[in-house]
């Protein structure tokens, strides 16, 4: 299989990396050789296998559904990139 | 006390106890080293002054109960500190102060030990060089020029440097053990569970693990009893009985069985790493265990794993890098253009690339080619362990299939740096225990690591093993201080 420009630029809107064409170029030319590598899989015939999906094999604790971080507003505003007041500020959405 | 820097963390905490040596005197002296190992790029950020005050504070009322009483440590950027910069060795965390501490470095200075700074990495830990760090590449100790592995390569450099007596690194596909093997000291990677990833800045979270570096294992085994534990803050750290590590090492491996796997013989490996690992099957022997050839029939397959399972974890847990919440933030003409423009700018090539493979592969019509493909290949590769683990304690293996490279020698090719995870990616998809031990050096005089790869919480066992083999290999790093004027 080949991943062509089109992909690749299928592939950063989905990412929300914008990609320019000599940027995209090279990443096809990468994500082709790796790809390469991968097919390797395909050699292997896993119809009957499960799926591993946690390596841990212990089910998720409960817990009680308490509030424990309380007045961190300050702290969770503190390192965005912009001067907030209790609000995170981002680009206008709304015309 | 000129030489302090060259003592183990265990002589050093021998010292601080006796009163021979003051947190101080420790402090001052890594710093002092650190101060004049600038070459190395070893820091992405240092904390010396406040280091200085926690000693002179801690000498002044000293606990000598803790386990790392006084002792200074650097730890790799990786890990939240609280009111300490934490950048993952990236452009779009270069700004963050986390407001809060990791779980692990917290169990760290619960126990009396002092941050000395915080250490150089790959960026967001994927990479197996150290080159992709946002803050430029780490020398190693070894030689000028010469990559200190990664993506804890700062970490390793330091404690290889001398410039902290130990350290934490993580462990995705070999972060851990690779640059311990390329510097010449010891690296665990715990089992999956076994620590706690709360405050770790995540790359892929099902692999995912903290781990002690150092220069010897007794030091090695005593940093992961600090750092080990169980902790609801992370859902998928594992209750178990945890050891005295250090207190319970012993190097009577008298009647254990080790499982030497023959797929690990891979095409090309150079002839060195082959005879290291005879050298490494004698040393088992010499200490009176027993050697037995297994099969791990789907090694082959662990590499390509790998490399769909942790950049689909990547380009989701990396999700998070928009600009708003923290971190860099590009300038847009809208919402999503500032998006797009601040993950391009912010991320480096080798985190765009990974993200783009994850995207790629969990992206409508190849979730089931790709990424459920690796999800049963990663479950046929846990079952040859476990089938093996029927016939043996653990497995002996290199670390590495080669020694360490030149800064720039594989910078251009992403399949031939990945290859160097070929031994140490397996033992993170199947959530097991591995060590890396330094075992020899080769021709150029670069050092050489085994691995020992455990039973899942069996850290005692591969930490004993490696006990034993270091007595047999007394092995010495070659570090010339080439880099201090």
């Amino acid at each position: 299989m080949s991943i062509d420009l089109k992909t690749i630029k299928h592939i950063s809107k989905l990412a929300r990396i914008s990609v320019d064409e000599q940027r995209a170029e090279k990443l096809a030319g990468d994500l082709n050789s790796i790809f390469d590598f991968i097919e390797k899989l395909n050699e292997l015939k896993t119809d009957n296998v499960e799926p591993l999906t946690s390596i841990a094999e212990t089910t998720l604790k409960l817990r009680s559904d308490e509030v424990k971080s309380k007045n961190i507003r300050e702290q969770i505003i503190k390192n965005s990139p912009q001067d907030n007041e209790d609000y995170f500020v981002v680009p206008k959405v709304i015309e | 006390m000129s030489d302090i820097t060259k003592q183990s963390l265990t002589e050093l905490v021998e010292n601080i106890k006796n009163k021979k040596l003051s947190s101080t005197d420790v402090t001052k002296a890594f710093i002092d080293r650190s101060e004049k190992s600038v070459e190395l790029n070893a820091y992405i950020t240092n904390d010396f002054t406040s280091a200085l005050d926690k000693a002179k504070k801690f000498d002044q009322k000293p606990n000598l109960d803790l386990k790392l009483p006084g002792i200074p440590m650097a730890v790799k950027d990786l890990f939240c500190t609280k009111d300490i910069k934490t950048t993952a060795g990236s452009k779009i965390l270069n700004n963050f102060v986390p407001t809060y501490e990791s779980t692990v470095t917290e169990n760290i200075w619960n126990e009396g030990a002092i941050l000395l700074g915080k250490l150089n990495c790959d960026e967001f830990a994927m990479g197996s060089s150290n080159e992709t760090s946002f803050f430029g590449n780490v020398q190693s100790p070894i030689d000028k020029n010469l990559v200190p592995g990664g993506s804890s390569g700062g970490s390793a450099s330091a404690v290889a440097g001398q410039l902290t007596p130990v350290t934490i690194g993580t462990d995705t596909g070999g972060s851990i053990r690779q640059p311990a093997s390329f510097t010449g000291i010891v690296g665990l990677k715990p089992t999956y569970g076994s620590c706690s990833r709360y405050g770790i800045v995540a790359f892929a979270s099902s692999l995912d693990q903290a781990g002690p570096m150092a220069q010897n294992v007794k030091d090695c085994a005593l940093l992961h009893e600090v750092i080990s534990s169980y902790d609801p803050k992370d859902s998928t750290s594992i209750e178990f009985k945890r050891n005295h590590y250090s207190k319970e090492l012993t190097n009577n491996i008298k009647g254990k069985k080790i499982g030497i796997p023959k797929e690990y013989r891979v095409d090309g490996m150079p002839k060195e790493i082959e005879d290291l690992w005879q050298k490494g099957i004698q040393y088992i022997k010499d200490c009176g265990a027993e050697t037995i050839d297994i099969s791990l029939p789907n090694t082959s397959y662990a590499l390509p794993t790998y490399y769909i399972v942790a950049p689909a974890e990547a380009s989701s847990n990396l999700a998070r890098y928009d600009g708003v919440k923290y971190g860099f933030r590009a300038k847009g003409e809208n919402l999503i253009d500032m998006y797009e423009k601040t993950r391009s700018e912010g991320f480096g090539a080798e985190v765009q690339r990974r993200i783009m493979i994850g995207t790629y592969v969990l992206s409508s019509g190849y979730y089931d080619a790709y990424y459920l493909k690796a999800q049963k290949v990663r479950k046929l590769i846990k079952n040859d362990f476990d089938e093996a683990y029927k016939k043996v304690d653990a497995i002996l293996t290199p670390s590495t299939p080669s020694s360490a490279f030149k800064i720039g020698e594989k910078t251009n090719d992403p399949v031939s740096m990945y290859l160097n995870d070929i031994f140490t990616v397996p033992v993170n998809l199947a959530g097991l225990p591995g060590i890396s031990i330094p075992a020899g050096h080769d021709s150029k005089g670069y050092p050489l690591g085994l691995q020992i790869i455990g039973k899942a919480f069996d850290e005692q066992n591969i930490l004993n093993i490696a006990y034993a083999m270091e007595e047999k290999i007394n092995f010495k790093n070659k570090i010339t201080d080439w880099w201090i004027k």
